[in-house]
């Protein structure tokens, strides 16, 4: 029940041996030729799966990160359970986490997306009461003199003011996420870490290692960068700086 | 619940299986995962801390010595492992290499933000009394950092413990990891029982070195100090 069959997402298994192209039956270093034939069937679907995986952890466990980070700014003896708790989660392996969450869960997509969305908490809630916390006391001051209700503090001072950590956070989480998701098979057979897998029971097969491998990675500096552009886009006031 | 039952059994048994008479006892492979962590934890504190340390103490490098952590977090551990496994073969030599390049990124990032965020009057007022940099560093520096170093090192024996676990699944024998990877053998209550192990080793550990933390820290720094592993964020942290 614990380990996904070795089975690839699509209908052609890659098989190197099999195959009569002879870069595949020697192994070399990258055969471009397998790339091509099996881009459509397996890697581009588990790159998507990919994506999804990741899409869906970091925005379940932002929100729930930005509620647990927002009880704890207002009520803050809450911060200390919480960060224990977070840590927690986020000290336990993730083979083993995802093994733990399979006994009661079942071998599903919810047993990845838990596992996946409890080691982004750490890293969301911290950014998110860094970024709070680190807004001047002058400038609180500044609002409620303007007559600024505590929500509209929140809104308009506190939040925007503590978007570059909030951002930051993101940043780490999302690449985190990207480069566990690789495991995820063991729960839920999607993903990049299905043809990584298959490539290693076969020899293992070099090329699609290194491009399982490199799609993962590139994936997570796409991210990353895309992050960055939407920092800048989101705080026009910040680029002059 | 009966999976857990069973599989609290099977740790109770100490990782016997029947019918399997040769598997090697879960104490066995919770001191050989330590093992090769330690060493790989060992490699890494040699590797990283003096580096970041350096780059730290003269305030040049923050590009490398940030973007180096942010590079690693990239870096899935079972391609890493895999990929040395097909080009060089899995020995405990290239599990070592792969658990080095996971765990020296954090290690660099935090001790060079550590040393670099120490106060500047502080060293401005030891430059002062007279302290060569070699007195600042060691006499000044180090011991405000220990807390935020220790975090990084913290932060590198969990990717360390999750890899080498990571590793049975790459093909590496010797470590709890074998357990979840051989599911044939152990049946599931099996492989649940060695992740349980598998996270309480990574909590023990964690907390160990939380207590050596504390150790090192100076006395007057102890309430101050940096709790839990790091995920600090480099563009906060440098702002």
């Amino acid at each position: 029940m614990a380990l996904a069959p070795l089975a690839a997402a699509g209908p052609v298994i890659p098989n190197y041996a099999a195959q009569s192209s002879s870069c595949e039956i020697h192994n070399r270093f990258f055969c471009a030729g397998w790339v091509s034939h099996n881009w459509g069937p397996v890697l581009w679907p588990a790159l998507r799966e990919h994506v999804l995986l990741a899409l869906v952890a970091v925005a379940i466990g932002f929100v729930i990160s930005m509620a647990l980070a927002l009880a704890a700014h207002r009520y803050a003896w809450l911060e200390r359970p919480m960060i224990l708790v977070t840590t927690i989660l986020y000290t336990i392996p993730a083979l083993a986490l995802f093994e733990l969450l399979a006994a009661p869960v079942g071998l599903n997509v919810f047993s990845a997306e838990i596992a996946l969305v409890s080691y982004t908490l750490l890293i969301l809630v911290r950014n998110i009461l860094a970024g709070l916390r680190a807004v001047p006391a002058e400038v609180l001051d500044a609002a409620e003199g303007s007559g600024m209700s505590r929500r509209q503090t929140l809104l308009r001072v506190e939040l925007p003011l503590a978007l570059p950590a909030i951002i930051a956070g993101l940043r780490i989480a999302i690449v985190t996420i990207i480069a566990l998701a690789t495991i995820v098979y063991v729960v839920y057979d999607r993903g990049l870490g299905v043809p990584i897998h298959t490539a290693l029971g076969e020899g293992p097969f070099k090329t699609e290692l290194i491009v399982a491998g490199a799609l993962a990675i590139g994936l997570a500096l796409v991210a990353d960068g895309l992050l960055v552009l939407a920092q800048r886009l989101l705080m026009p006031w910040a680029r002059a700086s | 619940m009966h999976e857990f039952i069973e599989a609290f059994r099977f740790i109770a048994h100490n990782g016997a299986v029947s019918g399997y008479p040769g598997l090697p006892s879960l104490t066995h492979l919770a001191l050989e995962t330590l093992k090769v962590g330690a060493i790989g934890v060992a490699i890494s504190v040699v590797l990283a801390v003096p580096l970041g340390v350096w780059l730290g103490h003269i305030h040049r490098g923050s590009f490398l010595a940030i973007n180096i952590g942010n590079v690693g977090r990239a870096l899935p551990s079972l391609v890493v492992l895999a990929i040395g496994d097909a080009f060089l073969g899995l020995g405990l030599t290239v599990v070592e290499l792969a658990l080095v390049i996971l765990a020296v990124p954090p290690i660099v990032t935090n001790a060079y933000l550590a040393i670099d965020g120490v106060d500047r009057d502080l060293v401005d007022a030891a430059r002062g009394m007279g302290m060569s940099g070699l007195e600042i560093l060691t006499r000044v520096e180090l011991p405000l950092a220990v807390p935020l170093i220790f975090a990084g090192v913290r932060t590198g024996a969990l990717f360390v413990i999750s890899t080498t676990t990571i590793s049975a699944l790459a093909g590496f024998s010797g470590s709890l990891g074998d357990v979840i990877a051989n599911e044939t053998s152990y049946h599931f209550s099996g492989v649940l029982g060695a992740a349980i192990c598998v996270a309480a080793l990574a909590l023990a550990v964690d907390g160990a070195l939380t207590l050596l933390q504390r150790a090192l820290t100076p006395r007057g720094l102890r309430k101050a100090q940096a709790e839990g592993p790091s995920v600090l964020a480099p563009d906060v942290a440098t702002a």
